[in-house]
């Protein structure tokens, strides 16, 4: 069996000691362990191995357990997002209005092969998401918390032309 | 802050704050309110990805500025999505829709200071051409009777004033104060009422089965997972009128004999789990949650559990296990939740629409409950309307209403005057509607019938150009993405099935396949654990039962998948080489075009552009 090193010490302890403030606080922590993800994630914005194992330590649940929770729901991430994600809705209203065609343009665009969730750069993400409740709009693509409805393919050239140059900004 | 310690505190309460509304509700203009008019500003998720928070505070700074004798409201889901942000104006009951910022001079002006509606910011019926003076007579609500809705449009969510004024928490003081959690019981098992998040089991039954089970801890939970994508019912009501819901769980849990309850929520709903929090906090510090409430003894304490994206999860089962904090497994029934569900004890789980219903029926009695609906399916159904169809939204009918008044006369039917295809009801449980079956009265027997199932009341329309093969793949792939893992049929049953439909598609399949991938969908449908995988082959099997011609071209490998040109009607313009995302068109200018068929990713951008129709689409 390979030997996983663990390099605790890539966990801010700020970010940390708040983590497990709240854990503590928990009356019973093993049922609550969904909702100390939820918390992590907000705090780390993503759930790398070592924060899974601290989770686990912390509450007295085996490291598997942890993993098999933050493998299954599909919020919970094990890979950092880009800095702006994207996000196609694949929603059944969206997808019979012209979703897939949007999203493989992004994907085009942005470079991606059909795996890839990240641009190389680290500035884009890119995924798919189910019904984020704006129907209505149909179809809908969403940056970050921006909401695009009514979005067209020929709007993937500007809205990934606007961020680029929003990235060339802060830089 | 308001405290209500006993039944008369909250009869107090109501009719003082009543007046509160009085702008609002019919028959009651000229009643005075501080305010002379009310401008209702929809803040549902739909409008504010719209921007109508931007709009409304826009219009609070417009009309404190000029100092004009208005209240801007924040409200819950007109349910008229489409054409948000919308606005309501009070007591005039207009009703204007896609308003913007710079509209607002224009409302001010025009309207609040000159009295005239302003007539292009009116609905214009698509169907008639006509525009939509009084907000009752739109032929979007001129079917709809609004129950569940009641309050979503008409209040403001996040104002406990509000929900008091619109009579919140008297079902509850009647229940505490007059009836026995029996006689609560028998009151719901008279009405009817059946649950709403799919299954159509009788909630009066369910409730009694859990009142029976023995033993003294008792949970009550509610399923605001809403998984159907592209249905969004739960998430209006949870915005709209949070207060209901807690309303309907201390009542459910006062007849059941439970002290605590959960609302499992979808963490992809903040802004519903937002005001579920605020309703929640109002509710305690009012003393409506927590121990001796309105002084009758009952303790009811409630909490939020949140999802963390996985659709199984609203099967009641697979919830039970999240809540324990476990990967969301399904488990076999029986038991049944009622007999051991949330920590092994007791536990009754119901959706959110089924819920919402709860007081009202309290209210106003079983039998006026009763007497709205069919024969064997009471009350009414919240459906989200949505697809190729002109008003998309949110539309609530009597049971019994049928399919093409929903989609004609409310939905003003398929927009561009595209052909119905196929409508689909219960989402990837569900299956497709043809013409043919337009007329069915809809109940919870009669969609089963012809081969689909209320669901929860998505309802996707789709036109012409909607491949059904491709939408079959589309369910398929979200069911074998969401499949839990747990047991085998369901696991691989669904993956096999995806495959074969991917298979077809690409046209690598032959008629063989048609009759391998059947056999396969009956097996899955009659061995998987849950309902999810026994109802997964579903859209598979009727868009095969009422498309064969679709399924037999693609094995018969005749479709085309690329966008063609008409050589003889293209006056070479060059407009669709302009657009083409990928530059797969071809063409001197005046000359006919060509498009490469296999660079062709058939987003039908050029056949939009094209002024002359030349552009045709893949057949
Ligand atoms: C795969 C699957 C998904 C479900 N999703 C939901 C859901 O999102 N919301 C819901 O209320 N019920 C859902 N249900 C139905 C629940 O299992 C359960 O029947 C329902 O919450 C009971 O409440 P009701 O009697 O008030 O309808 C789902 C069932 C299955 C099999
Ligand atoms: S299906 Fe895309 S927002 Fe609902």
């Amino acid at each position: 069996m390979p030997h996983i090193e663990f390099d605790m010490s890539i966990l801010d302890p700020a970010l940390l000691q708040e983590l497990d403030e709240f854990i503590e606080v928990q009356e019973f922590p093993q049922e609550s362990i969904i909702a100390i993800l939820h918390k992590a994630q907000e705090l780390f914005l993503w759930l790398p191995r070592e924060l899974q194992l601290h989770i686990a330590r912390k509450t007295d649940l085996p490291a598997a357990r942890i993993h098999g929770i933050v493998s299954f729901y599909s919020f919970f991430l094990e890979e950092p997002n880009g800095k702006y994600t994207v996000s196609v809705c694949m929603g059944t209203a969206c997808f019979v209005k012209g979703a897939q065609p949007i999203l493989d343009e992004f994907r085009k665009q942005l470079g991606m092969g059909p795996k890839d969730k990240i641009t190389k750069d680290g500035v884009f993400s890119l995924n798919d998401v189910r019904c984020i409740g704006a129907c209505g709009l149909a179809p809908v693509v969403r940056v970050n918390e921006k909401i695009y409805g009514h979005f067209k393919v020929e709007q993937v050239k500007e809205v990934i032309q606007h961020y680029r140059e929003l990235e060339e900004q802060a830089q | 802050m308001i405290v209500l310690n006993t039944y008369e505190d909250l009869r107090k309460a109501y009719e003082e704050l009543s007046p509160l509304l009085n702008k609002r509700r019919e028959g009651h203009a000229g009643i005075p309110t501080p305010h002379k008019r009310e401008l209702l500003v929809c803040g549902g998720t739909g409008c504010h990805s719209s921007e109508s928070l931007e709009l409304m505070q826009a219009l609070q700074a417009a009309v404190d500025e000029q100092s004009i004798d208005a209240k801007v409201v924040q409200v819950g889901c007109f349910g008229f999505c489409a054409q948000g942000p919308i606005v309501q104006v009070m007591p005039d009951n207009v009703f204007y829709v896609q308003v913007k910022m710079t509209d607002i001079p224009d409302i001010i002006e025009t309207h609040l200071k000159g009295g005239e509606p302003i007539e292009r910011l009116l609905f214009v019926d698509p169907a008639s051409g006509e525009v939509q003076h009084d907000h009752a007579s739109m032929a979007f609500y001129e079917k709809q009777e609004r129950i569940s809705l009641r309050n979503c449009g008409l209040i403001d969510p996040e104002s406990f004033e509000e929900c008091l004024a619109a009579g919140g928490y008297l079902a509850l003081a009647q229940a505490l104060e007059t009836t026995t959690p029996d006689q609560v019981v028998q009151v719901i098992k008279d009405s009817g009422l059946r649950g709403r998040g799919g299954g159509g089991f009788p909630t009066g039954l369910k409730w009694d089965l859990c009142r029976r089970s023995p033993g003294t801890e008792k949970y009550v939970i509610c399923n605001a997972d809403e998984g159907d994508p592209g249905a969004f019912m739960d998430r209006s009501i949870l915005e709209g009128d949070p207060h209901s819901i807690v309303e309907a769980m201390i009542i459910a849990g006062y007849a059941i004999g439970a002290n605590d309850g959960l609302i499992y929520i979808r963490a992809e709903y903040p802004l519903a789990v937002n005001r579920l929090r605020i309703a929640i906090r109002e509710a305690e510090e009012a003393q409506l949650l927590g121990d001796n409430i309105l002084g009758s003894g009952f303790n009811f304490h409630l909490r939020i559990v949140l999802g963390a994206g996985a659709f199984v999860c609203g099967e009641e089962t697979a919830l039970i296990r999240s809540c324990e904090g476990h990967r969301g497994e399904p488990t076999r029934k029986p038991p049944f939740p009622a007999q051991s569900g949330f920590r092994g004890k007791p536990t009754n789980v119901n959706n959110v629409e089924t819920l919402v219903n709860i007081p009202i029926i309290l209210t106003k009695g079983a039998d006026w409950y009763s007497s709205i609906g069919t024969e064997s399916s009471k009350g009414t159904k919240v459906f989200a309307l949505a697809g190729t169809i002109n008003n998309i939204g949110l539309v609530e009918v009597p049971m019994g209403t049928t399919l093409r008044e929903i989609i004609y006369d409310i939905g003003g039917g398929i927009p561009n005057n595209k052909a119905f295809k196929a409508v689909q009801t219960g989402g990837p449980s569900g299956g497709v509607i043809t013409e043919a079956d337009l007329d069915t009265p809809i109940d919870y027997e009669s969609l089963k019938k012809i081969g689909s199932m209320m669901g929860s009341g998505g309802m996707i329309v789709m036109d012409e150009d909607n491949d059904m093969v491709d939408i079959a793949r589309f369910y398929l792939e979200f069911t074998t993405a969401e499949s839990c893992g747990k047991c085998t049929p369901c696991r691989v049953g669904t993956t096999r099935i995806h495959e074969m439909l991917e298979t077809l598609l690409a046209q690598e399949g032959d008629e063989m396949l048609l009759t391998k991938l059947h056999n396969l969908c009956l097996t899955v449908e009659d061995t998987a654990l849950c309902a999810l995988g026994q109802t997964a082959p579903n859209p598979v099997l009727s868009t095969m039962k009422y498309f064969p011609e679709e399924y037999l071209r693609y094995a018969r490998r005749e479709v085309k998948k690329s966008y063609w040109i008409d050589p003889e009607v293209c006056i070479g313009c060059t407009k669709c080489k302009r657009v083409c995302p990928v530059e797969c068109i071809t063409g001197s200018v005046k000359k006919a075009h060509v498009i490469d068929e296999n660079a062709c990713i058939a987003c039908g951008a050029c056949a939009a552009a094209c002024p002359v129709q030349a552009i045709h689409k893949p057949k």
